[in-house]
C-alpha cells in the first residue's frame, strides 16, 4: 500500500484573505480617526475606546464558553464592534453606559441570532440606538473639543464653523465621527485593499447630498457635521447586514441617504444617519432578492 | 519581436473570474521522454461515455498503437497500446480513485516497437475526419475527456462558422499545451487548416493568453506563412484571468455569444478544441499512430525540479513521481489536472489517463480556519456565471427547495473561483456540486 493522499474536493488551492484578515483590515482602517479622537477628547475618549473593545470580546467569550460552542474571538469581528461602538459614542459617556452597549451589541444584536453571518441589523449601530434611547441624557452630552465645554453638535447649534474646521473634526461629536478627513482616508485604504465597493458611501453620502442642496440646506454641515462619514464609510458597508448585489448596494445607499434627510430635515432628532442603516438593515434581504442578476446566457435562452 | 497589430482583440470579455499566481515553472522545460515503464495498466474508461469493450485476451503480444479496446458506442472511445510486449492481464481494479474499472495490463518488452500495420489515414470526405478522430481514440484533451469525433460529426441542422482552438491553458502550473504550441507547432497549424478546411468553417480563432507570448508569436508567424485567400485562421491574444480557457468562457471571447446551461457550442455555430487535441488528430492522419502516450507538466509546491514528460498512457503515476525525483514525504496531495479543476488520486498506483495534463505534487499549507459567511460577496463578483453560491449554501443547509430551484445552479461549471475567493474558507464549489446533485435527485 502506497502513501495515503489528502483527497478532497476542488480546488486545491485558496486566496490568502481571510475573514480574521478583512476584520483587522477595517480596524486598521478606523484607528487613524480613533486614535485622532483620543487626541481630540482626551483620556476619556481612550478609556471609553479600550471599555467597548474589551466588553465587546469578553462578552463574545464569555457566551461561547457558556454555551459550549467553538471560541470565535479569533476572527476580530468582536473587537471591530467594541471599535466601533465606541467611536459612535460621545467621551462624556459614563463608561458602565458604554459597556452595557457592548453587551448589548454582541450578546442580543449578534450571537443571539446566530453570532457572525448571521445578525440582521449591524451590531455596534443597534447598541447605540439602544442607548440613545434608553439613556438620553446622558448619551447627548458632547463636549467641544477646542475648550471642553459642553455643547451640542454641529448638526444641532447653530454657531458659524468653517469648512476646514468641520473637515478636519475641530468640533463636538462622537470619539471617531468627528474627522471627516482621516476617516475618508481610512475609507479610501479599504477601497484599494478591495475590502468595500464605493457604491454604498458614494450613493449615501450623495443623496444626502443632493436632497440637502434641493432643500437648501448646508451642504458642508450636511456631508461633514454629523456621523455621516462614519456611518456611511463603515456602518453601512458591513458586510453581514447590506446588499451583496451591485444594484441592492446602490439602492441600500440611496435609501440610507433619503431617510438620513428626512429624519434630519423633518424629524425632532439632528441626527438621522444610525437609524436610516438600521432601518435600510431590515429591508437588505428584500433587496438582495430583487437585484439577483441573472446567470450568464440565461437571457438568450428567455429570448429564445 | 514587436508583434504585429493583426492579432485579434477578444470579441467580449465576461465578468468575473480572477487573477492567479501563473506559476508557470515549466515553460521553458522542453519535453523529455519518460523511459518506458514495465507495465502499463491501460483503462477501458479514459472518456465521457460508454468504455470500450476490450479485444485483446491474456498473452497476446501487442505493439505501440495496437487497438486493445473497440469503442463501446457512439459516444466512447477506442483505446491502444501504449508500449509493445505482451498482455499480462485484462481485469477489473480499483486503482482509479477505488471505483472499480477495468484495466489492460502490459508487460512491456522495452523495445517500443511501433504496430507494422499502422498507416497514414487517408480523408477524403467530410465525415471522414470524425472517423479520423474515432480511430485515433481521440477525446477532449483539455481534461473534459469528451470523445472527439462526437464533436466532429454536428447534426445537419446546425450551421458552424467558428472554429476555435483552446489554447488558453488559464489553470495554474500546466504547461503540457504551451509546449505543444512551441514543439508541435507544424502540426497544431497544418491541424487547424485540415479541420477547417474538411469541415468547410470559415472563421477559425486560436485563442492564448496574454501571459505566453511566445506561443502567440510562433502562431502569428506560421498563420502568416500558411495564409489563405481569405485569411482565415487568426490569433486571439486572451487576457490571462481564470477561467478564461472555460469553454463557455472562450466562446464568448472570440464570437461573443453566449452559451446558454446545457448546450453545445454547436448550438451557437461554434466547435471548440483543445491545441493539443488538433495536433494529435493531425499526427494521426499523417503517420497513424494513435493517441498512446500524452505530454504531461509534473510540478507542484512539493516538486523541486519540474518537467514536461511524454508519457505512455497507462504509467503509473508513482513511477512518473519517481522519475522527477519527488519526494513522497512531503507530499499531501497528488492531483490530475491544475489546481483549480484538477482531481485528486487516491493513491499514486492511479496511472495516467488520455485526458490528463498534469500532475501536480503539493505539500499543503497550514490552512486557515473557516468562519461562518460573512456574506462579503466576493464568490458571486467571482463568479464567471453570475451566480450566487454563498445564497445556494444557506438554500441548501436550510432545505430551501424553492429558493435552490430559483438559483439556476445549473449554470456551474465548477470553475472553484468561488471556493478560491472565500474568505471564510467556506466549500463552495463543493457546496454547488451537491446542490447540483440534490436538484438532479429531486427531478427524478
Amino acid at each position: 500500500m502506497s502513501k495515503l493522499l489528502k483527497v478532497t474536493s476542488s480546488p486545491h488551492i485558496r486566496h490568502e484573505d481571510s475573514t480574521r484578515g478583512i476584520m483587522l483590515d477595517v480596524i486598521i482602517a478606523l484607528l487613524p480617526a480613533a486614535i485622532y479622537g483620543c487626541i481630540l477628547f482626551g483620556l476619556r475618549a481612550a478609556i471609553i475606546l479600550v471599555v467597548t473593545v474589551a466588553t465587546a470580546v469578553a462578552s463574545e467569550a464569555i457566551w461561547n464558553l457558556a454555551l459550549k460552542k467553538p471560541q470565535t474571538i479569533g476572527d476580530c469581528s468582536a473587537i471591530l464592534t467594541g471599535l466601533l461602538l465606541g467611536m459612535n459614542l460621545s467621551s462624556q459617556t459614563p463608561v458602565w453606559i458604554a459597556a452595557i452597549g457592548s453587551v448589548v451589541a454582541i450578546i442580543v444584536v449578534k450571537q443571539m441570532f446566530g453570532g457572525l453571518g448571521f445578525n440582521f441589523a449591524n451590531p455596534a449601530m443597534t447598541a447605540r440606538i439602544v442607548l440613545l434611547v434608553s439613556f438620553a441624557g446622558q448619551m447627548s452630552n458632547y463636549v467641544s473639543p477646542i475648550d471642553a465645554v459642553t455643547t451640542a453638535t454641529p448638526l444641532a447649534n447653530n454657531t458659524p464653523i468653517t469648512l476646514k474646521e468641520l473637515f478636519f473634526g475641530m468640533h463636538s461629536g462622537a470619539i471617531g465621527e468627528t474627522s471627516s478627513f482621516l476617516l475618508i482616508i481610512g475609507g479610501l485604504y479599504l477601497m484599494l485593499r478591495r475590502v468595500i465597493k464605493p457604491i454604498i458611501p458614494v450613493a449615501f453620502i450623495g443623496t444626502v447630498a443632493i436632497a440637502t442642496l434641493i432643500a437648501g440646506g448646508d451642504l458642508k454641515l450636511a456631508i461633514f457635521g454629523g456621523g455621516l462619514m462614519l456611518g456611511a464609510i463603515f456602518m453601512a458597508t458591513d458586510y453581514v447586514t447590506t446588499p451583496t448585489t451591485d444594484l441592492g448596494k446602490l439602492v441600500f445607499g440611496i435609501g440610507c441617504g433619503l431617510i438620513t434627510f428626512v429624519i434630519r430635515q423633518f424629524g425632532a432628532l439632528p441626527e438621522g444617519v444610525s437609524y436610516a442603516i438600521l432601518l435600510m438593515n431590515i429591508l437588505t434581504p428584500h433587496i438582495n432578492r430583487l437585484t439577483l442578476s441573472k446567470p450568464f446566457g440565461a437571457k438568450e435562452v428567455a429570448k429564445s | 519581436m514587436k508583434l504585429p497589430e493583426s492579432i485579434l482583440r477578444p470579441v467580449k470579455l465576461i465578468r468575473g473570474g480572477m487573477h492567479l499566481d501563473h506559476q508557470k515553472n515549466t515553460a521553458e522545460c522542453e519535453t523529455v521522454i519518460m523511459p518506458t515503464p514495465s507495465t502499463v495498466y491501460i483503462p477501458l474508461s479514459q472518456h465521457i461515455g460508454a468504455p470500450a469493450n476490450p479485444i485483446v485476451k491474456k498473452g497476446d503480444n501487442v505493439f505501440v498503437g495496437t487497438l486493445i479496446g473497440e469503442a463501446g458506442g457512439f459516444v466512447s472511445a477506442p483505446v491502444h497500446s501504449s508500449v509493445s510486449g505482451t498482455v499480462a492481464d485484462v481485469k477489473d481494479l480499483t486503482i482509479g480513485n477505488g471505483t472499480l474499472q477495468k484495466y489492460i495490463i502490459i508487460e512491456s518488452d522495452g523495445k517500443m516497437e511501433k504496430d507494422p500495420e499502422l498507416k497514414p489515414f487517408e480523408i477524403k470526405s467530410f465525415s471522414d475526419l470524425a472517423e479520423a478522430a474515432k480511430q485515433c481514440g481521440l477525446v477532449g484533451l483539455g481534461g473534459a475527456g469528451f470523445p472527439t469525433h462526437v464533436k466532429l460529426s454536428p447534426s445537419k441542422d446546425v450551421e458552424i462558422d467558428t472554429l476555435i482552438i483552446n489554447a488558453a491553458e488559464c489553470e495554474p502550473y500546466i504547461t503540457s499545451d504551451y509546449r505543444e504550441c512551441v514543439e508541435g507547432l507544424k502540426d497544431v497549424i497544418e491541424g487547424v487548416y485540415l479541420i477547417k478546411e474538411k469541415l468547410g468553417i470559415k472563421k477559425v480563432v486560436i485563442g492564448v493568453e496574454s501571459n505566453k507570448p511566445r506561443a502567440i508569436e510562433l502562431l502569428m508567424q506560421v498563420a502568416a506563412d500558411h495564409r489563405d485567400a481569405d485569411d482565415s485562421v487568426k490569433i486571439m491574444k486572451l487576457p490571462s484571468k481564470y477561467p478564461q480557457g472555460a469553454e463557455k468562457v472562450i466562446i464568448y471571447s472570440a464570437t461573443g455569444r453566449k452559451l446558454p446551461a446545457g448546450k453545445l457550442p454547436s448550438d451557437v455555430g461554434c466547435i471548440v478544441m483543445n491545441v493539443t487535441s488538433v495536433a494529435t488528430l493531425y499526427r494521426f492522419i499523417t503517420t497513424g499512430m494513435p493517441l498512446v502516450s500524452k505530454r504531461i507538466t509534473v510540478d507542484g509546491t512539493a516538486v523541486s525540479e519540474p518537467k514536461n514528460l511524454l508519457v505512455p498512457i497507462g504509467t503509473p503515476i508513482k513511477e512518473i513521481l519517481d522519475f522527477v525525483g519527488v519526494d513522497m514525504e512531503n507530499v499531501d496531495r497528488v492531483l490530475m489536472g491544475g489546481p483549480m479543476m484538477g482531481n485528486p488520486v487516491v493513491s499514486c498506483e492511479s496511472v495516467l489517463e488520455k485526458r490528463n495534463n498534469a500532475i501536480l505534487a503539493m505539500r499543503d499549507k497550514k490552512p486557515q480556519p473557516q468562519t461562518a459567511c460573512i456574506r462579503c460577496g466576493r464568490c458571486a463578483d467571482t463568479c464567471p456565471m453570475s451566480l450566487y453560491p454563498a445564497m445556494v449554501e444557506t438554500a441548501l443547509r436550510t432545505g430551501n427547495k424553492e429558493s435552490l430551484n430559483s438559483l439556476n445552479t445549473n449554470y456551474c461549471m465548477e470553475c472553484g473561483c468561488c471556493s478560491y475567493v472565500c474568505p471564510a474558507k467556506r466549500p463552495l464549489t463543493q457546496v454547488m456540486r451537491t446542490a447540483k446533485a440534490e436538484i438532479r435527485r429531486q427531478s427524478k
